[in-house]
């Protein structure tokens, strides 16, 4: 085994194993320690991947806000300390039986699909068979740059015969100003409205 | 090319995707149903990252995975305003004590 598959043994058990444990913890601030460990964990897996800069934006974005984000919201709607909500055992079992049969279906269909000749049937159809270049061993560390261009409309990856992502980066910028505004709205403090006035 | 393997980190996406279904189905616990949203977000981000990095999907996987991100915070954001209104409004935030819509 090389030193990649190490990593990826231990950061998958450590994601597996946040996951379960988000699932089973019952006491809500442990579930977000849980999320911590395995958010980190899967942009450690990102970076074996050869997506540095998508697992960079998951730390920062992910580790870094959303789950203070989570965290504050924790703090800020508990009534006691160790706030803990059970749900009933006979609920607990029902849905671990469900989600077994769920992620044997999902095994199973990974695991009977034959990807490489998937991907020489689609570059037979499509007459386009371009090598993932930028994203493997030989010049990993790349995407940056790439990635920046096409949110600008280029595609010199492709040589401009794909379009870029101009159109859906300003949707998302002003989308992200109206959540802005409607979390600032929604989660004011209301003033209380007297009887008489 | 063969060090990890596409089936793996597909069989990885699919446990973070179960154990958010899991999460958000049997939490009673407001904030804990938003974590089982973002794990489920997660294993459809890795899965893009894979299939970004094993076939020819390329920097499309890549550009898909940083939107879903960055729509992933905003929802959290209002998701929250939402719960923190719950909260002020019921003193709880137990989901299931917000039934007064029940037909």
């Amino acid at each position: 085994m090389t030193i990649d598959q190490y990593l990826f043994a231990l950061f998958a058990l450590l994601t597996c194993g946040g996951a379960i444990s988000v699932v089973i913890c019952q006491n809500v601030v442990r579930m977000a320690f849980s999320l911590i460990i395995s958010l980190a964990s899967i942009s450690a897996l990102f970076f074996l991947l050869s997506a540095d800069f998508v697992g960079a934006t998951q730390l920062m974005v992910y580790v870094g806000g959303t789950i203070v984000l989570l965290i504050f919201g924790v703090m800020l709607t508990s009534s006691s300390a160790l706030l803990q909500i059970r749900t009933s055992p006979a609920e607990g079992f029902l849905a671990a039986g469900i989600g077994v049969l769920f992620l044997s279906v999902f095994s199973f269909t990974v695991w009977s699909v034959d990807w490489d000749r998937n991907q020489a049937k689609l570059a037979g159809v499509t007459a386009v068979d371009v090598p993932p270049q930028g994203y493997n061993e030989a010049s990993s560390g790349n995407t940056v740059r790439p990635l920046a261009m096409s949110f600008v409309g280029l595609r010199p990856d492709k040589a401009g015969k794909a379009p870029g992502y101009l159109l859906p980066f300003e949707i998302v910028s002003v989308h992200l100003l109206v959540v802005l505004i409607g979390a600032a709205y929604l989660a004011r403090t209301k003033r209380r409205v007297s009887a008489e006035s | 090319m063969d060090a990890i393997g596409l089936n793996n980190v597909l069989a990885i996406g699919a446990v973070l995707f179960v154990c958010g279904v899991i999460c958000m189905t049997t939490k009673r616990n407001g904030i804990g149903v938003l974590m089982g949203v973002e794990l489920v977000l997660n294993g459809a981000n890795l899965n893009f990252v894979a299939f970004a990095r094993y076939s020819s999907m390329g920097l499309d996987g890549h550009v898909i995975s940083l939107f879903v991100i960055v729509l992933a915070a905003a929802e959290a954001a209002v998701a929250l305003a939402i719960a923190l209104n719950f909260y002020n409004n019921h003193l709880t935030i137990d989901v299931d004590r917000g039934d007064e819509l029940r037909g």
